[in-house]
Formats: structure tokens, C-alpha cells, sequence
């Protein structure tokens, strides 16, 4: 007997515990087996780049910690060097430096949580992600020194920093860095080897390389594919050509690749900031500019940083005036998307959810 | 009474002292208080262990406000569970709906009524026990299954699915495991296999097979991490209760800790020797040795991921099938072979035997499971 089965339409998301946020897919399912999934996005929609139309150069700042707000600072920094690129302003040494410690502090953070989540996602009860947010708790205590907030910072301008660090910053980031290299060793002695999270990740979501590059992915998605394209090395902006630090790239491009990436990219993070520091020069953190209404010249500019989820770019066109004429932002998390249904597609809902985690979205920055 | 008339004609009055006044139903009565205070008291404290225990594995604090560390805990949230609204989704099978926690939470103390606290002392001390356990435990997942199919929603059918999966799986494994035991025993009753185990030594030793099929097999049965699937927060929301609140929710949420410790005294009897053990009464060594067990459970469930289900099929059936297959036969031979065998022979080889075949198994154990070609 042949029984007449029918494919089952089950909304994951937008109010889903896994979905990071308001992320909505709409998967047919044939049993377990997901035949077709349709992303639909858009419930966190704010108009952040028509903002950017309606408000100074300066105003937009704070507007771009919302973005992706696991990583503000990075933020910042790319929108700050879009403007100084299009305006020609000058950025003090110190003032790169501190951009750069801070940077790669938000890379850490960011990765703790992407990793902490795609564990609780693999269904670590907790425990990861509870160990990895200790952690980031003394990155944010650190940003609350320079900045005085605990997740949007506003910390940078145009030619520099807000203001310099505090004098007792560096010898708690001298503590931090020290402690940092052994708490992943204890994450890695978690679960690193476990059976069941191989079991469940290794293998599952392959992403080609070929798939990766032409859907144009960045970050620790495409290098979990195996393709040693990182910014910081590619197009060596700010102060990173000065030091020296290693890509880490996965094999196979799947979740577990991913996941491996994300957690070498923590310790080369911790090396980084390990030189900055020790080079970091003295003198001002800001260059004399305008504080309030600064008008670049007309044209056009674009600047990209490697944010912890892919090459973040800010698009400005001048016309003059004190705001910009069309402001677009390139969010890695959204075009890191576009290969989700080639992804899914095949595997179990439990493996949407462990693929899904290993991209590691956030929505703020997916509807912008 | 499904209990009562299972019961009646198998019951002997020998457990109790001679003069214990009164016939059947004193004992009926008696024995029914102490299942209800022994389970509600077990589980309420077993949910304040879970979460401070929890709690201390992950870094934190746990529950620790209400009452000295936290005690008082469950009694708050039992409070606030009852003045919650009930809540029926527009759709569901309301009949269904409401039986649904009752079928799943009844079974489970129903177990308890074969469950020696100390030497003969159970509501009933029935010959056929380890059959009527094993029964008894599975009727949970009707209920489990009744509230996916009843609750008109997407999320809770799949994970009643699962359920009704993995248990129709873990079964077998389960029950071969026990084989092993009876063998060993001689008797299907559940005291008379405590007191073999007081005469020679606990039962994890002669059958650390059997033990790792059982409590491997349990927990799936009962849906503990690393097996807890269909309440896979992450991915089915919260599985088949979703669609549950107030009173409802709470019977669900009891049965759930209900099981676990059926399945922590379960182990602690077959196992680890039930009520046997010096200086302290019979039933505290039965509550501390599935303490014991509930603390690994908890320890499992701070530690791994969750598996797929179709690793969790793959599991069972060429893992643990096997597993308990060759345990019973290796078993039935050593019974029949030196049958009056010293234990001090035979743990040895039991162990020797046991731990070659784990490693050969799982060396050649693939969790398996690919991309579908859509």
C-alpha cells in the first residue's frame, strides 16, 4: 500500500528561540527533511540608510552601533574611515592603534557569541554559551571603561577617538589578554572532540568554495570554505599591515569548519591586540577637525572593513552639505545569507538549526 | 485503579510486620501515601538539585532566593503555575488536549507500586515486576503523543513523532538489557532481584553491558540530553508541550523529573543494589543511590549537544541492539556454563567482555545521516 503523504509547511521564526533575532524561515518539510526553505526578512526593518540622509555626518555615528550590534565598535570604525576617506581626514597613530585593539576586543566578543549560540544551537545545554558570555562580560566591562557603554559605544569620530583611554584600561586589557588564551583552551576541552558534536556538525552544510565566492561571502564563511580572504591582509587598512597575525581556514566548509574558524580567529585576535599594545605610541587621539558639522567635497566614496562577520563596507555620496546624499551599507551578515537554501535544503530541521547557528547572523545588521 | 486490579490477585501480604493492623486496604492506603510523598518530595528536590547543579556547572548562581538556597524554589513556581491562565489553542482536540498530561504523568507514579523500599516493603510485590515496569513506563508516550497530536500545532506533532520514535526503538535495547539481570536473578520480581544483588554483589558489576544499554536506553526513553529531542529547545521550540500553560504545563514539567527519577531508582535497583547497603535504613540508600544517578543524568545534560534523530535511531538499533543482544547471550551462557560461578570469577570477564565489544562497536559505529537529494 502507498500512503498519500503531503509536504508540511512549518514557520521557524520570526518568535523562534533560534532564529537570533526575528530571522523567519519557511520550511517544507517532507517528514524531518527540509525540501524548500524561503528566508523572509524585513520585522526588524528601521531605515537606518535613509537615516543617514537625514542627519549629519557626525549624528550618523551613534546609528551605526545598531547596525550589528554584537560588534559597535567595528562599526564605528567603518563608518569613521568612509568619512575620513571622503573627506581627507587625518587619523593620529595612537588613535589607529586604539582603534584597532578595540577592533579585535569586538571580535572576540562577537565570536564568543556566535560560538556560544551555535553551541546552544547544537544543543549544549547552556553551558557554552554561559561560559563564553563570562568572558565577553569583561570585554564589554572593558568598553564600559573607554566608552562609558555597555553595548552601543559611540567611542569613535571622525579623525580619531572620543577620547582617549583611562589609566586603568590597559593593565585590565594586560589581564584580559593574559587570561584569554586559556579560557579557549577551556572551551576547546569541552567540546572540541565530542562525538556528538562531530556527529552533528562535521559534514553537515557544506559550502563550496566556488558557492562562497560567488555569492560573494566574507568573513569566517568563506574562509571556513578555504578561501584565505581576509581584509585585514587582502587590503590592509588602519595600522594592521604592522602586524603579524595568521588567516585560519577551514577544509571542507561545513558547520564544523565554521565553528573552528571562528575560534582560531579568537586567538590570532588575542595576538594582535598583544602587539598593538606593546607598540602603542603616545601622543593625541584625535586630529584637529570640525567637531560638529564637517562638509567633505563632493563624491563618492567606498570603505570596508573585516568585521567579525565579513567585509563590512560603507557606500557615501557627497554632494557638499553637511549630510550625505546616499549612504548604503554592505552588511556581511545579509549577503552571508544568500547561500542558505543551497545550505539547507537536504538536511533535517535539526540541521537547519546547527547551519543556520554557523552563520552567524544578526539581525540588526540583515534589515539594516 | 488500573493499579488495584493489577495488583489484588497477586498480592501477598509478607512485607509488613506480622501485626500490622488491618488487611489490604492499610496497606493500599499506607503504601500509596508513602509513593505520592516519596515521588513529589523526590522530584521537587530533584528539580532544585538539577537547577542548582546546573547552576554550578555553568557559572552561575541558580536558584537562590526563595528559602535557604534556593529550596523553596519549586513550591514558588507551583504557586505560580496554578494562578497561570489555561490556555486552549483555537483547534486543538480539546478532549485530547486535557487528558494528554494525565496519561503521561499517571504511569509514571504507577511504576513506583512495584518499587521496593526495603525488603519486601512495596505497594505490591509482584512476580511479573520487570515486565509490569516496562509496560507501565511506555504508556507516558501515549500521553506525550496525545499532546502533539491534540495541541493543532506543527511544532508539537513533530516532536510527538519523535517520541513515538525514539521509544518504540529504545525499547527493545532496554528490555533485552534486563534480561541479562533476570538471568542472573532468577525471578522477575523487583525485590527478589534487590536481594540476589545482597547476597553477591550489585548487579553493575556482573552486567556493565547491560548497565550502559540500560541507562543509555533510559535516558532516551525519558528524553534526557543528550536525547531530548522532542523538546529540543532550539529547534521544535518546547516540543510537545508547547501549547501548554498553567496546571497542565506543570503535570507535564512533574513528569518529566518524574521520570528521571523512575528511571534513577530504576537504575539504583537493578544496578546498584536498590535498598542493600550498610548502617543507613534501606529506602535513604535507595534515595541516595538514585541521587547518585540523577547526578550524572544532570552532569550529561551541563555537558554534551543533542543528537539527530537519525543518529538517535542509528544509535539504538546498531549500537545498543547489538549491544544488549550479545550481552544476553553472553550472559545466558555463563549462566548455564558454571552456574554456580563465584563473582569474583565472573566480574572480571564480564568487565573484559564488555569492554571489548564497546570498543569493537563503536569503533565500527558510523552516527551516519546525510544530505537528502531534494
Amino acid at each position: 500500500m502507498v500512503m498519500k503523504t503531503e509536504p508540511l509547511v512549518l514557520n521557524i521564526g520570526p518568535a523562534h528561540p533560534s532564529t537570533h533575532g526575528v530571522f523567519r524561515m519557511r520550511a517544507t518539510l517532507d517528514g524531518e527533511v527540509i525540501i524548500d526553505v524561503e528566508p523572509i526578512f524585513g520585522y526588524l526593518h528601521r531605515g537606518i540608510e535613509k537615516l543617514a540622509e537625514e542627519r549629519t555626518y557626525q549624528q550618523f555615528i551613534p546609528l551605526t552601533d545598531r547596525l550589528d550590534y554584537v560588534s559597535a565598535m567595528g562599526n564605528n570604525m567603518a563608518y569613521c574611515m568612509a568619512v575620513e576617506k571622503l573627506a581627507a581626514i587625518p587619523v593620529p597613530e595612537r588613535a589607529e592603534y586604539i582603534r584597532v585593539i578595540m577592533a579585535e576586543l569586538q571580535r572576540i566578543a562577537s565570536h564568543l557569541i556566535a560560538v556560544g549560540s551555535f553551541l546552544n544551537d547544537c544543543g549544549a545545554f547552556m553551558t557554552p554559551i554561559l561560559y563564553m558570555v563570562r568572558e565577553r562580560e569583561k570585554i564589554v566591562d572593558l568598553f564600559e571603561m573607554v566608552s562609558g557603554q555597555r553595548l552601543t559605544y559611540n567611542y569613535m569620530r571622525f579623525g580619531g577617538l572620543s577620547q582617549d583611554v583611562p589609566d586603568e584600561f590597559l593593565p585590565a586589557l594586560r589581564k584580559f589578554i593574559d587570561q584569554m588564551p586559556r579560557y579557549l583552551d577551556e572551551y576547546d576541552q569541552l567540546l572540541k572532540e565530542n562525538e556528538i558534536l562531530l556527529a552533528r556538525t562535521k559534514g553537515v552544510g557544506i559550502l563550496s568554495k566556488e558557492t562562497a565566492i560567488n555569492c560573494s561571502m566574507t568573513g569566517p564563511m568563506l574562509r571556513g570554505s578555504g578561501v584565505p580572504w581576509d581584509l585585514r591582509k587582502a587590503d590592509p587598512y588602519s595600522v594592521y599591515s604592522r602586524f603579524e597575525f595568521d588567516i585560519p581556514c577551514g577544509a571542507r566548509g561545513d558547520s564544523y569548519d565554521r565553528y573552528r574558524v571562528r575560534v582560531e580567529e579568537m586567538r590570532q585576535s588575542v595576538r594582535i591586540i598583544r602587539q598593538a599594545m606593546e607598540q602603542l605610541p603616545v601622543g593625541p587621539v584625535r586630529s584637529k577637525t570640525p567637531v560638529m558639522l564637517i562638509r567633505p567635497p563632493a563624491g563618492e566614496v567606498y570603505s570596508h572593513v573585516e568585521s567579525p562577520k565579513g567585509e563590512l563596507g560603507f557606500y557615501l555620496v557627497s554632494d557638499g552639505s553637511i549630510a550625505p546624499y546616499r549612504c548604503h551599507i554592505r552588511g556581511p551578515s545579509f549577503i552571508n545569507l544568500t547561500a542558505l537554501r543551497e545550505m539547507i535544503v537536504g538536511w533535517k530541521v535539526a540541521d537547519a538549526i546547527v547551519i543556520f547557528g554557523s552563520i552567524d547572523i544578526v539581525m540588526g545588521e540583515v534589515d539594516r | 485503579m488500573v493499579t488495584f486490579d493489577l495488583v489484588f490477585p497477586a498480592w501477598q501480604f509478607k512485607g509488613l510486620p506480622p501485626d500490622w493492623p488491618g488487611g489490604f486496604w492499610w496497606h493500599f492506603i499506607v503504601f500509596s501515601i508513602i509513593i505520592l510523598a516519596f515521588v513529589l518530595t523526590l522530584v521537587i528536590m530533584f528539580i532544585w538539585f538539577e537547577r542548582r547543579t546546573l547552576g554550578r556547572m555553568q557559572a552561575r548562581m541558580g536558584p537562590n532566593r526563595v528559602g535557604p538556597f534556593g529550596l523553596l524554589q519549586a513550591m514558588a513556581d507551583a504557586i505560580k503555575v496554578m494562578l497561570k491562565e489555561d490556555i486552549v489553542p483555537n483547534g486543538a482536540d480539546k478532549l485530547v488536549h486535557l487528558l494528554a498530561p494525565l496519561v503521561a504523568f499517571v504511569p509514571v507514579l504507577m511504576v513506583f507500586a512495584v518499587m521496593p523500599f526495603q525488603d519486601g516493603a512495596a505497594l505490591v510485590n509482584l512476580n511479573i515486576g520487570v515486565l509490569y515496569v516496562m509496560a507501565v513506563s511506555s504508556i507516558s508516550t501515549l500521553g506525550i503523543f496525545m499532546a502533539g497530536w491534540g495541541s493543532n500545532n506543527k511544532y508539537t506533532l513533530i516532536s510527538a513523532m519523535r517520541d513515538v520514535a525514539s521509544v518504540v526503538s529504545y525499547e527493545i535495547p532496554v528490555v533485552l538489557s534486563l534480561a541479562g539481570i533476570v538471568l542472573l536473578a532468577g525471578s522477575l520480581s523487583l525485590n527478589d532481584i534487590v536481594r540476589s544483588q545482597a547476597q553477591s554483589v550489585p548487579f553493575v558489576l556482573l552486567q556493565p553491558l547491560g548497565f550502559i544499554v540500560f541507562f543509555l536506553g533510559g535516558m532516551a526513553e525519558i528524553n534526557r540530553s543528550p536525547f531530548d529531542l522532542l523538546e529540543a529547545d532550539s529547534e521544535i521550540v518546547a516540543g510537545f508541550h508547547t501549547e501548554y500553560s498553567g496546571m497542565k504545563f506543570a503535570l507535564f514539567y512533574l513528569a518529566e523529573y518524574a521520570e528521571a527519577l523512575v528511571l534513577s531508582t530504576l537504575v539504583a535497583t537493578f544496578f546498584l543494589g536498590g535498598w542493600g547497603g550498610p548502617l543507613l535504613p534501606p529506602w535513604l540508600w535507595l534515595i541516595v543511590k538514585s541521587w547518585a544517578v540523577f547526578f550524572v543524568l544532570v552532569w550529561i545534560r551541563a555537558t554534551v549537544p543533542r543528537v539527530r534523530i537519525d543518529q538517535l535511531m542509528t544509535f539504538s538499533w546498531k549500537f545498543l541492539f547489538p549491544l544488549a543482544l550479545l550481552n544476553l547471550v553472553v550472559t545466558a551462557v555463563e549462566v548455564v556454563a558454571w552456574p554456580e560461578a563465584l563473582p569474583v570469577l565472573l566480574i572480571p570477564v564480564n568487565i573484559a567482555v564488555g569492554a571489548v565489544l564497546v570498543i569493537l562497536l563503536s569503533r565500527n559505529f558510523k552516527p551516519g545521516g546525510s544530505q537528502v537529494e531534494a
